[in-house]
């Protein structure tokens, strides 16, 4: 579906608006965050009052270089910001803070990975490269009551970092895998917590069309102020069909700025070239140009985590684990983290850990949880791991009974659900239930020939005799059932197998 | 005695009160008998809310007799200019714009006052948004010259000069964008001292030109001078482009009698009145009968000064005062419309045609197309010019030159003629532009009307300043001097 006829490529670019995770605004130091009556994260600064002046949040600023070192930029030494006029109600000072020649991060480049041909497989991994990221402040809100309007100021200054990509992207497929790897990348940085209910990531998508093969690209649109990922993908399909259907008819393509209505998943024109705002832009004289200390970036490289797709990289090829595992332990930071934790507590068997965490231990977290953030389409749901009741060491010590024999993997799985339930270690659980397997040779050897000597399986014994392998199943029942289940599964099938012959 | 404070300076009035003979109560009742007096035929206020400064007087007489005294400025009104944040009072650039506008917050210098213990003492008139050089375009009143109420005070802290001259207030804060502390300082015969950009928070000053503007004090003496300067220089950590004494030190005043002097090749030329050229000259046979060493120096690109001000001041001017569009607070169009008629209507009927004409000015050298033709190229001059001023004051302590080419002129005479009135702050411009510290001191008349000299000294030489003032002053007696009302 969101692939445009052959003979035509579509080339898409990415403006991503990102709100930072910082305790203050970008520019004041009055605080944000979601939720607050309107005008209530507000200060004379935030507001623009006569007199007032910005002053560089550090902070804001350190995010925005860490983003940076995540994507592999390099940081200037310098950054500066520039004014960009307009006015607009929702701009305390009808200039935007922003910066136009002197960004924060230059260059990076952003690893995706494309869906594969079933969840079990992956797919094609690709480069997307960052022409550079600026940090600037975020306007107020504007909205019309009956004959009036209303203006919220909470959203000025934010912290926003704008994050451009080279118009690298070639589908719909591309920019949605292109903006889950964003969004894992700055989350797991804690950089922004982009949850785009709360508006606090933005896109606008910059669309062209081209002949393939062709080297020119073709004039391109601009769609403005995308609020989810589903809505950056529906804009490229509607766009990319628009054009082609433009083209195909013999007509052109005018450059223009266009927004998209999702309830009725279509675009539409805001402005066309003819209308561009003239922004008269020029370098900020009230913040002078900031240094980047080399010291500052080497404190800052110590807290990026390890990229996503290395780190899966490393689960599949280092540590063996199945690309189903290893793919949904890498999107959740503090997941990895937690399984390489039970890793280091127990080596040997890193697949039988990464399968109790990705399957059983998300499971259990997130119907604990509720169904609290199951919709948020930006990442999977963050899970609540401080507050698991069972701590990494304690899932190797189950794995590790496992492997040992101590208990069979159906009993790991009763043992699981009781240590999520009261946070005691595997092995009190075991005793205090008394499923430590039964591996006695003797003793089982014994039973094995009773069970064997019974009549009543006599016919299953024939038909395994005759060639049915699942006929020896049938006298593993009964076995069980007189060792009340503690019987070792592997070790009675070689007994059974050695007695039968 | 009580009716000859207003005479005395802020130094002397210091002394009485630190000696217990005198109380700020009395003294702020003394000027408020003289504002009422003679505030309406110099029109220097625009506001004096009496009951506040009598609260703030007994406030300050009870922190004296707690021992609890704040220094050399306690109990003493300093009179701010009307661009210059003080919670609770008005601030309304001398603007219909902002004619309803109480600051609900100090700015940094209003905080370094009060931490001193002066009088936060009523509001001065100015120019509109500090755009003028006569003071006449206030939107709120006129002010005059006191040594002649036919003519302008100077501006655009006109209000600031004539409340000195009037002897309305010992001190006073004015604000410095090309001239507007030093001109109107020369036309009235007072002190005033633009300081080195960034040595006090522009934190509350209403901006015209970021990159240009300065607070600085404003007295009748250069003691009194340096008193408020000192109250005033601080670290801010709210004006990035400010910084304290402990990451920039002043420079020592050194010697006064060795400072070399340079005067400025072709200064005292055309356009210089014939009065002002002799008071100046003399000025400069005096500092060399006191063993200065004078000579001659070249300031080239000088010429370039006015032009590349009106390019960046007006520049900056047009982004700073966006923010005024009746949307948030200040003047609101009472016609109906979208959000961003109400703005529109709202801005032209809120500004002066001055601010109109800069506004549109700072937006055409900006705009797409011509910002390169103009405020780049200006930016580049401006660099050319600092980059002279500082090699020629490598050679010498201070440069020395008129503030203004000629006395002050009737009110109304050149109303009609902006580019002749950009004129009057052909010597004080390149201070702003190369961001230097400068002074203006009072140094003889034409006529009946004062004439001042100008001295620009290198970065942090504010003390330089001071002390040539000092000699100066000492020897001629200018002290002090206010017009007869």
């Amino acid at each position: 579906m969101s692939t445009p006829p052959s003979d035509w490529e579509v080339v898409i670019g990415l403006e991503v608006h990102v709100q930072l995770h910082t305790r203050a605004k970008v520019f004041a130091s009055s605080p944000w965050g979601f939720g607050k009556e309107p005008n209530e994260q507000v200060d004379p600064v935030v507001l623009g009052l006569p007199g007032t002046l910005p002053v560089v949040n550090r902070e804001a600023v350190e995010k925005s270089i860490l983003f940076g070192l995540v994507v592999g930029a390099s940081v200037p030494e310098h950054c500066s910001w520039d004014r960009k006029n307009y006015f607009y109600p929702d701009n305390p000072k009808n200039y935007q803070l922003t910066q136009k020649d002197f960004p924060v991060v230059v260059g990076g480049q952003v690893e995706i990975e494309l869906p594969g041909a079933s969840r079990n497989v992956m797919g094609e991994h690709k480069f997307i490269r960052i022409h550079h990221a600026h940090l600037e402040e975020d306007v107020g809100k504007l909205s019309h009551a009956g004959s009036g309007s209303l203006v919220d100021y909470n959203r000025a200054g934010v912290p926003l970092l704008e994050i451009v990509t080279e118009p690298d992207l070639r589908s719909s497929a591309e920019a949605e895998a292109f903006l889950r790897s964003l969004v894992a990348m700055l989350t797991q940085a804690g950089v922004a917590d982009c949850d785009m209910e709360k508006g606090q990531l933005r896109c606008d998508c910059n669309v062209s069309i081209r002949r393939r093969g062709a080297e020119k690209l073709g004039t391109r649109t601009e769609t403005k102020n995308l609020n989810s990922i589903s809505s950056v993908r529906d804009t490229v399909i509607y766009e990319t069909a628009r054009q082609i259907r433009e083209l195909e008819a013999g007509r052109s393509i005018t450059q223009e700025t266009r927004g998209w209505n999702a309830e009725l998943a279509r675009g539409y024109v805001l402005r066309d070239k003819e209308d561009a705002h003239d922004y008269r832009y020029f370098p900020d004289p009230d913040i002078p140009t900031l240094k980047i200390s080399r010291e500052t970036v080497a404190r800052l490289a110590k807290l990026a985590p390890e990229n996503l797709y290395d780190r899966q990289r490393r689960y599949v090829d280092k540590l063996g684990l199945p690309y189903t595992a290893a793919s949904v332990l890498v999107h959740d930071r503090a997941l990895a983290e937690w399984f390489e934790l039970a890793v280091a507590a127990h080596p040997a068997n890193p697949s039988g850990i990464a399968n109790l965490v990705a399957n059983d231990l998300l499971r259990d977290l997130a119907a604990s949880a509720g169904a609290a953030g199951a919709d948020n389409e930006s990442a999977p749901a963050p899970i609540l791991l401080a507050s698991c009741p069972i701590k990494p060491a304690q899932l190797a010590g189950l794995v590790k009974l496992t492997d040992e024999g101590v208990i069979s993997k159906q009993q790991a799985k009763e043992v699981f659900t009781e240590m999520f339930k009261s946070g005691q270690d595997a092995a009190a659980i075991v005793d205090a239930k008394g499923l430590r397997q039964n591996s006695d040779t003797g003793e089982l050897e014994k039973i094995v020939q009773e069970v064997i000597a019974d009549p009543a399986v006599a016919k299953s014994i024939a038909e395994y005799r005759a060639g049915n392998e699942k006929a020896i199943n049938a006298l593993k029942g009964p076995i069980m059932k007189r060792t009340q289940g503690k019987a070792n599964p592997v070790l009675i099938d070689q007994l059974l197998r050695k007695f039968l012959g | 005695m009580a009716d000859a404070l207003h005479t005395l300076s802020a130094a002397e009035l210091g002394r009485r009160l630190a000696a217990g003979t005198l109380t700020s109560r009395a003294l702020c009742e003394a000027l408020i008998a003289r504002y009422q007096a003679v505030n309406d035929k110099v029109g220097a206020f625009t506001h004096l809310d009496q009951a506040d400064v009598l609260a703030q007087a007994d406030a300050s007489d009870g922190r004296r007799k707690a021992g609890q005294g704040r220094g050399p400025l306690e109990g003493i009104p300093v009179a701010i200019k009307d661009n210059i944040a003080v919670k609770g009072q008005p601030l309304t650039c001398s603007s219909k714009m902002l004619a309803s506008l109480v600051s609900p917050y100090d700015s940094h210098v209003a905080e370094r006052l009060r931490a001193a213990g002066a009088i936060l003492y009523g509001r001065l008139n100015m120019d509109e948004f500090a755009m003028g050089s006569s003071t006449e375009n206030s939107a709120i009143r006129k002010t005059f010259n006191p040594w002649d109420l036919a003519r302008i005070p100077g501006g655009s802290s006109g209000g600031s000069a004539a409340a000195l001259a009037a002897g309305l207030v010992p001190l006073s804060l004015g604000s410095d964008t090309g001239g507007s502390i030093r001109q109107p300082a020369s036309h009235c015969g007072v002190v005033g001292l633009k300081p080195t950009y960034g040595l006090i928070s522009r934190f509350g000053l209403v901006a015209f030109a970021s990159s240009l503007d300065q607070i600085g004090p404003m007295a009748r003496s250069i003691e009194d001078c340096e008193l408020l300067l000192n109250a005033l220089a601080s670290a801010d950590a709210r004006d990035m482009t400010c910084f304290g004494p402990s990451d920039r030190a002043l420079t020592p005043a050194g010697e006064a009698k060795k400072l070399r002097i340079g005067i400025p090749k072709g200064f005292l030329g055309k356009g210089v009145a014939p009065e002002v050229a002799a008071a100046v000259n003399a000025a400069v046979e005096f500092y060399r009968a006191q063993g200065c060493a004078i000579s001659e120096v070249e300031l080239p690109s000088a010429d370039l000064a006015v032009p590349t001000y009106y390019v960046v001041a007006t520049a900056e001017a047009s982004s700073n005062l966006g923010r005024y569009d009746g949307v948030r607070y200040g003047h609101r169009s009472a016609s109906a419309g979208t959000p961003v008629e109400m703005m529109t209507a709202s801005r032209s009927e809120g500004f002066g045609p001055e601010v109109k004409r800069r506004i549109l000015l700072g937006t055409f050298v900006l705009s797409a197309g011509y910002a390169d033709a103009y405020y780049v190229r200006a930016l580049r001059a401006r660099a050319k010019i600092r980059a002279e001023y500082l090699a020629a004051l490598a050679g010498v302590d201070v440069l020395l030159t008129p503030t203004v080419p000629t006395p002050a002129f009737k009110v109304g005479e050149k109303a009609s003629d902006p580019l002749q009135l950009y004129l009057e702050d052909i010597f004080t411009i390149p201070a702003n532009l190369a961001g230097l510290p400068a002074i203006s001191v009072p140094c003889g008349k034409s006529g009946h009307l004062p004439v001042g000299f100008h001295l620009v000294g290198a970065p942090l030489s504010e003390a330089k300043l001071l002390a040539a003032g000092r000699l100066f002053e000492a020897a001629h007696g200018f002290a002090h001097q206010q017009a007869a009302l």
